[in-house]
């Protein structure tokens, strides 16, 4: 049974401007101790559709999915309360601001603690204890005197670090990390990352890891989500996305990836993706895809396959390499 | 936080000798002769107002008179009276419980009615019971004070006669002042019914004086709550599975109360000035209207003393609250 299951995702937003799909149809599911890079440039949807799995988006957004599920139980149906079971203790995550994500007004100790709190039995010493270790465990310089600062006195690199003791510390099964490197600078990236694969590998838990950055994808992830305009456009293993992607996003990604990359950042594709008002009909991909046609244009592409990645294209590409 | 404080502190003298001047010379320019009004209709003679202006040295010049009166109050000598002969001082001393008693009455009233008002708003935004709650509150902001306090002495005094129309306690109940406090004076006193009294003659005034306080702080209660509800880490509260109420009530309203202590700082201070309309209404024997009544009677040294002293508990209540604001934020506390 995997451990999360997601299917016929769509998430809308009510704007000033009328009603707005950020997230469209999205299939996915993640088994126990792997890690799924889920990539795409920004306002693709990624974060709207993982912060929709934890119930974290605001009144103005409609969620709506055939499946949501977390170990075969139902999210979509069950208690608020029965939810909040699950989230935070089942199901952490992590954010791309961690100064920002922390609560300036409260120390360290206290939002580790109060974490533990909430869900286990465990008493107050013990609760020190293990903030104590968790904050060693997360490869923080002097634990025990970090547990009454502030988040003011820490940098970005060692406040993320602060969000992943927290993240972590009722052993979820699940951590969701929505780019958790992006604000850092370059060398802590590196750093934390290696810091998530090793939990990761230590814990037992599975990753969802949500990054701009190719590069990150086939260092560390067991399969790929590409997402595009809130679709899901391919979904594959990382070595058969590497070299045979059947969407031509997927394709151009990868085509801009290696030598020409600039910095840590996805590679220019001409053009941008579209936001509400200019999604343009037929395939979304369309007005940057060097493969479009009338077709295109016109009517909405089907997904391929799962041989295919499941490519929503009427094209895909790379079909003799089609997965077994 | 020390070198916060001492710069606080530091400010303060200036501040303190800005006031004296205003105090000093506002006085100065009120029409009316203090010595032709306290002579009243007998008049006086040239010889007795020559000799009263030098008993109060109004014959010397304005600066010298300014410094002396200064260098008095350096050493607590506030004046006296021209009308009753006692040391502003002491007046001060004996009337300052009563209007303590009623401002910290009403400011708890604001505060325990208006922050919670304000989060309610905050967190039903846009709801019937967010423009309910804000739309009362601008009535409760721009009613004249006058008009309101009427109106709820007519209701509760006139037709339900719950509350007495004016004054601390009954005349029922006698016994001598220990603390100035009414409510634990009538306590300490052991008569039945003297706490009940007090507190019954506390309703109306303490309503009239913390309606204003009240609106001004749910108003900056809920819009402290809107920009905090929307930062990353209300949403990694959420994300760690809390309840709404601790989310709200702990992660959102810990940093919403950062602005909302200056904005009660602020309201205190302005209190002193609702305090004068308010005790003059209910015949309350305060500061508020022992200044009114000393403008009428143009009694120098009373209003110009009274002034001072107004404005020292001011500064030293902003003071206060200043070292709130540095001990609730963390980011000033340790820098
Ligand atoms: N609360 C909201 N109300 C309306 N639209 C929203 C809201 N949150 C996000 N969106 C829109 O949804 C789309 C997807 O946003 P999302 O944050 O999921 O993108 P993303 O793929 O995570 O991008 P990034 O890489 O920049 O984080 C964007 O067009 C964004 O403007
Ligand atoms: S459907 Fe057409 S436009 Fe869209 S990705 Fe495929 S080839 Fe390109
Ligand atoms: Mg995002």
């Amino acid at each position: 049974m995997p451990l999360l299951e997601v299917r016929n995702l769509t998430v809308t937003f009510d704007t000033a401007s009328g009603p707005f799909k950020a997230v469209s149809g999205v299939d996915l599911s993640i088994e126990p101790n792997e890690i799924m890079a889920i990539v795409g440039e920004s306002g693709s949807g990624k974060s709207v559709g993982m912060l929709a799995v934890m119930g974290l988006l605001p009144k103005s957004a409609t969620v709506t999915a055939d499946r949501l599920a977390f170990e075969g139980q139902d999210m979509l149906t069950m208690s608020s309360r029965a939810r909040r079971r699950i989230i935070g203790r089942e199901i952490a995550m992590i954010f791309q601001e961690p100064i920002a994500s922390l609560n300036p007004c409260f120390t360290v100790g206290f939002q580790i603690g109060e974490m533990l709190k909430t869900h286990t039995s465990l008493s107050r010493g013990e609760r020190h204890r293990r903030s104590v270790e968790l904050l060693e465990l997360v490869g923080m310089p002097e634990p025990e005197r970090r547990l009454s600062a502030f988040p003011h006195q820490l940098s970005g690199g060692m406040s993320q670090r602060v969000m992943i003791a927290m993240a972590i510390s009722c052993n979820p099964k699940l951590l969701i990390a929505d780019e958790p490197t992006t604000a850092l600078d370059v060398t802590i990236q590196a750093q934390i990352l290696d810091l998530l694969v090793a939990l990761k590998n230590e814990t037992g838990m599975a990753l969802a890891l949500i990054t701009h950055d190719m590069g990150v994808v086939a260092e560390t992830a067991d399969r790929v989500i590409v997402q595009y305009a809130g679709e899901q456009v391919e979904r594959q293993q990382v070595a058969g996305l590497f070299s045979a992607p059947h969407h031509p996003y997927t394709e151009a990604l990868l085509r801009a990836l290696p030598e020409r990359a600039i910095g840590n950042r996805l590679p220019a594709i001409p053009g941008v993706v579209p936001g509400q008002g200019d999604r343009p009909t037929g395939c979304v991909f369309n007005p940057r895809c060097p493969y479009s046609t009338e077709m295109c244009r016109e009517v909405v592409p089907p997904h391929q396959p799962i041989e295919l990645g499941r490519a929503l294209c009427h094209y895909p590409r790379n079909t003799e390499k089609a997965a077994a | 936080m020390l070198r916060f404080l001492a710069t606080r502190v530091g400010l303060l003298i200036p501040t303190f000798i800005g006031v004296s001047l205003v105090a000093f010379g506002f006085i100065r320019l009120l029409p009316g002769d203090p010595i032709l009004i306290f002579a009243g209709e007998h008049g006086i003679t040239p010889e007795r107002y020559h000799q009263v202006a030098m008993q109060y040295g109004f014959d010397r010049p304005i600066w010298t008179q300014y410094f002396h009166y200064l260098g008095n109050l350096l050493h607590g000598d506030f004046g006296q009276s021209i009308v009753t002969r006692r040391p502003v001082l002491r007046e001060f001393i004996t009337l300052f419980p009563a209007t303590l008693e009623l401002s910290v009455c009403a400011i708890v009233f604001a505060v325990i009615i208006g922050v919670p008002a304000g989060v309610l708003a905050a967190v039903k935004r846009g709801s019937v019971v967010d423009q309910g709650l804000m739309g009362t509150a601008l009535v409760g902001y721009s009613m004249p004070v006058f008009w309101w306090a009427l109106l709820l002495v007519i209701f509760f005094s006139g037709i339900l006669h719950w509350t007495p129309v004016s004054g601390r306690m009954d005349l029922l109940y006698f016994f001598k002042p220990v603390t100035g406090f009414m409510l634990i004076d009538s306590l300490l006193s052991g008569q039945k019914g003297a706490f009940t009294s007090a507190v019954s003659h506390l309703i109306l005034p303490t309503i009239v004086l913390g309606t204003i306080p009240l609106a001004v702080i749910a108003r900056q209660t809920r819009s402290a709550m809107l920009e905090v509800l929307g930062e990353d880490y209300v949403r990694t509260a959420r994300a760690k599975g809390l309840s709404p109420f601790r989310v709200v009530g702990i992660h959102a309203l810990r940093n919403a109360l950062i602005p909302v202590i200056t904005t009660i700082g602020l309201q205190v201070g302005m209190m002193m000035a609702g305090a004068i309309l308010t005790e003059t209404i209910f015949s309350w024997p305060g500061i508020g209207k022992w200044m009114v009544d000393s403008v009428f009677r143009r009694d120098y040294p009373v209003v110009q003393g009274g002034l001072i002293l107004i404005a020292g508990i001011i500064m030293i209540v902003n003071l206060v609250v200043d070292l709130l604001y540095g001990l609730v934020n963390p980011r000033i506390r340790h820098r």
